[in-house]
């Protein structure tokens, strides 16, 4: 009997029904990567699931470090035994999943995912815990603290409102949030600097055009992709050229080559600028062009696209990149093709650098807001 | 017209084995034909023969399929339109079932008027197949319990458009095929039903591409094969190993896909309008029949039903011509604008136009009568869906069904 009581002590406590989770499936399904291991992955979720709610923090806890395809499967896990657990009329564990949501150091999108579960079961989540989270790792909870704010605002007056607004534009990075804050603080005297707020790269030195007729300039490695030599002179597609200073006061950063310079049919521009980071540290490149580009990271290539005129907009890409601690150089190529129709005559990008929930990152030495 | 239903009860099994003659388990139906045959659907549209409306958790392009009792659907939500979702209702009651999310692994920007949530899911009526703008291919069974997942946005990075990407997957036996075209990359994928495992991939036309892949029935014992669509041509593929077997050299649209209709195949051409080619009884060659320059279907695809080829322009002109002759036989102009394909069932042609203005339509051989019409007042752009004597359609917000009251 003896026994039997503390076996049931330990299947109620919460760091007991950690040891009873079922840590290999768990990582059989946080490592599953592209077409391989899928009937594996299927055997384990089964697994986990059957067992059911002991293995719901577990889960959770096993998102970090874990594969994006391997993400889902944890995910899909977690989904299965909560809402059995749901249907059969069965609480949640709200403790731990409240202490696992607040505990910064778990991974966002699970802290997150648990927050929506729990929510279900317990409405005073939201105006418990969200406050707190505004400039939380995980985008959503700041949005919800961010919207948060922005009623209280709206319904405040006077300073009270400026205040709150001030409070909100902390931890606003979603553009639709941003606009609403910064047309308040606006009517209220404080202009905001959006360049600043998302951490557009504003100046930049550029050198071009180079040809690309027939598009082919963009296979072509032209000198500034084997050569960092900012007072280099270069045979262009219409003359002799070399690197210009340019920069843009655009509130979101756009260097408009079109406008700026000259919307040069069927050529190739570099453009190059430094971010002095003061640490290693990754961080997301977020670009937006409608032409075809490639990036690099002192020296490397990150990312390319070879696609023209399908539509621009703000974090149109994200580039995972990892900085150094020190100067960072960043070097774009942009192409521009000889479509005629007026959709095809934009010539330009913006580039930010961000957190992965896309607050700003700005070179060292720059304050923020 | 009689062929085409003995094709139709040939192919079947061999198509879906576990076939329910009432389910319509993907894009455009089992047989991507738009044409529902033996349903008694409500032709007078209004409120009183709305069985259901149930809310959706997020946007979608994206059209229902049923599976038996469940009608399934995508939708995609979030700041960043990242969170996929897969939804499960109850057919009879429009009660959530379960529903499952999960989180893009490929890129989610689009144009504003599409999303992530625009391929229609697949199902062989054991599990279901999601596939979305980010390239993310998920499978469950039929209770939400994933099977395998697919980034394929992650395998084939730069297989995305930055307007969005919208090709529905298909199945035909033990495969279920992806196609996912660009101008910076492209391919169509074949995996293996059960394991999510792939059995072949083909590189495709570097081109942006929005059309979807069709079934083409054979006969002979012989699976059907799978017709690709791109500003190539048309390209019948071997659903089990990928071997192409024909293409056809022309450029066909890149948003309306072909449809196959009484052993023929309708392909809209950018250059030459709708196009006919009439393949083999075995699939494995074609012969040009005709093209009809004045038809061009903008969104919708082309629809086969009772000896006439129907087709939407972009100026909402719905236009009616001859099957054997290809002869325009009249036009009648349409309310609005259509992304989603038309409907065919029981004499009677169904359309959902982008504001949201769904109108019955009877068809004669020497005009259009507009029978009924009902304001839904939401944007629609998905492609409807029938089952059980039940008209299914969706928008951004809202499911509904259709059916005559008992």
């Amino acid at each position: 009997m003896f026994r039997s009581v503390l076996l049931l002590l330990a299947v109620l406590s919460p760091a007991a029904s950690r040891l009873a989770a079922d840590g290999p499936s768990i990582d059989v399904l946080r490592n599953v990567q592209g077409a391989t291991g899928a009937t594996v992955a299927r055997a384990a979720f089964r697994t986990l699931t059957s067992v059911g709610a002991t293995n719901l923090i577990p889960i959770l806890e096993g998102f970090q470090g874990a594969t994006r395809v391997g993400t889902n499967w944890l995910r899909g896990a977690f989904e299965t035994i909560a809402a059995t657990e749901i249907e059969a009329g069965r609480n949640l564990p709200a403790d731990e999943l409240t202490e696992f949501i607040q505990d910064v150091g778990n991974d966002p999108s699970a802290r997150r995912l648990g927050y929506e579960w729990l929510l279900q079961q317990d409405e005073t989540l939201k105006q418990r815990i969200v406050p707190d989270l505004l400039q939380d790792a995980d985008p959503d909870f700041r949005r919800d603290a961010v919207a948060m704010l922005i009623d209280q605002a709206e319904t405040s007056e006077g300073q009270q409102a400026t205040e709150l607004y001030r409070q909100a534009l902390k931890g606003a990075v979603h553009d639709d949030q941003v606009k609403t804050i910064a047309a308040a603080l606006e009517s209220a005297g404080e202009p905001v600097d959006l360049q600043t707020h998302f951490g557009f790269m504003p100046e930049w030195k550029i050198v071009g055009p180079f040809d690309n007729r027939e598009m082919k300039g963009y296979a072509v490695a032209y000198p500034p992709e084997s050569e960092f030599d900012l007072t280099a002179v270069y045979d262009g597609q219409l003359d002799t050229v070399s690197w210009q200073n340019i920069a843009t006061d655009d509130d979101y950063g756009i260097v408009n080559i079109a406008e700026q310079i000259e919307n040069y049919k069927g050529s190739v521009m570099y453009a190059v600028t430094m971010f002095r980071s003061a640490a290693a540290q990754d961080v997301q490149f977020r670009l937006g062009t409608p032409n075809a580009w490639k990036l690099w990271l002192n020296g490397e290539l990150m990312f390319e696209r070879e696609e023209y005129h399908r539509g621009t907009q703000m974090d149109q890409y994200r580039v995972p990149v990892s900085l150094r601690s020190g100067g960072n150089t960043i070097l774009l190529k942009i192409c521009q093709n000889e479509d005629e129709q007026g959709w095809a005559q934009r010539y330009q990008y913006q580039l930010r650098v961000s957190d992965s929930a896309g607050a700003a990152i700005l070179p060292s030495g720059e304050n923020h807001d | 017209m009689i062929r085409w239903f003995v094709m139709t009860l040939i192919i079947c099994p061999l198509l879906l084995p576990q076939s329910r003659a009432a389910d319509w388990r993907q894009f455009r139906g089992n047989f991507t034909d738009s044409v529902a045959v033996g349903q008694s659907l409500p032709t007078e549209l209004s409120q009183s023969v709305v069985i259901w409306q149930s809310a959706l958790p997020g946007r979608g392009l994206s059209g229902p399929i049923i599976v038996g009792d469940q009608v399934v659907i995508t939708a995609s939500s979030g700041y960043y339109d990242d969170r996929l979702h897969i939804i499960s209702l109850d057919a009879a009651t429009g009660l959530q079932v379960w529903e499952r999310r999960f989180q893009a692994t490929g890129r989610t920007s689009t144009h504003p008027t599409m999303c992530v949530a625009t391929p229609t899911p697949a199902s062989d009526g054991e599990r279901i197949y999601a596939f979305y703008s980010s390239n993310d291919l998920v499978c469950t069974d039929m209770e939400g319990n994933l099977q395998w997942y697919r980034g394929l946005g992650e395998e084939f990075p730069n297989a995305s458009n930055s307007l969005g990407m919208s090709s529905s997957p298909i199945v035909i036996g033990a495969t279920v095929i992806a196609q996912a075209e660009s101008e910076a990359e492209s391919f169509v994928i074949g995996v293996e039903t059960s394991s999510g495992e792939t059995k072949w991939i083909l590189d495709r036309p570097r081109k942006s591409n929005w059309s979807s892949p069709t079934v083409l029935p054979t006969e002979g014992g012989r699976s059907a094969l799978a017709l690709l669509q791109s500003a190539a041509g048309l390209t019948a593929v071997d659903p089990d190993t990928g071997t192409i077997l024909w293409s056809y050299q022309d450029e066909a649209s890149r948003i309306p896909s072909s449809t196959v209709s009484d052993g023929m195949i309708i392909m809209p051409s950018s250059s030459n309008g709708l196009t006919i080619l009439q393949p083999s009884t075995d699939g494995t060659s074609y012969t040009l029949i005709r093209s009809a320059r004045n038809a061009r279907p903008a969104r919708p695809s082309p629809l086969v039903a009772d000896g006439k080829i129907y087709s939407v322009n972009s100026s909402g002109v719905l236009s009616a011509a001859s099957f054997d002759t290809g002869k325009r036989l009249w036009q009648m102009r349409l309310d609005g604008q259509f992304s989603s394909t038309p409907l065919a069932s029981n004499g009677h042609l169904f359309f959902f136009s982008e504001s949201g203005m769904a109108t019955v339509v009877r068809p004669t051989e020497e005009t259009g009568t507009i029978v009924s019409q009902l304001d839904l007042t939401e944007k629609i752009q998905c492609s409807p869906a029938v089952a059980n004597h039940a008209l299914y359609i969706r928008s951004d917000a809202h499911l509904w069904k259709f059916a005559k009251r008992d």
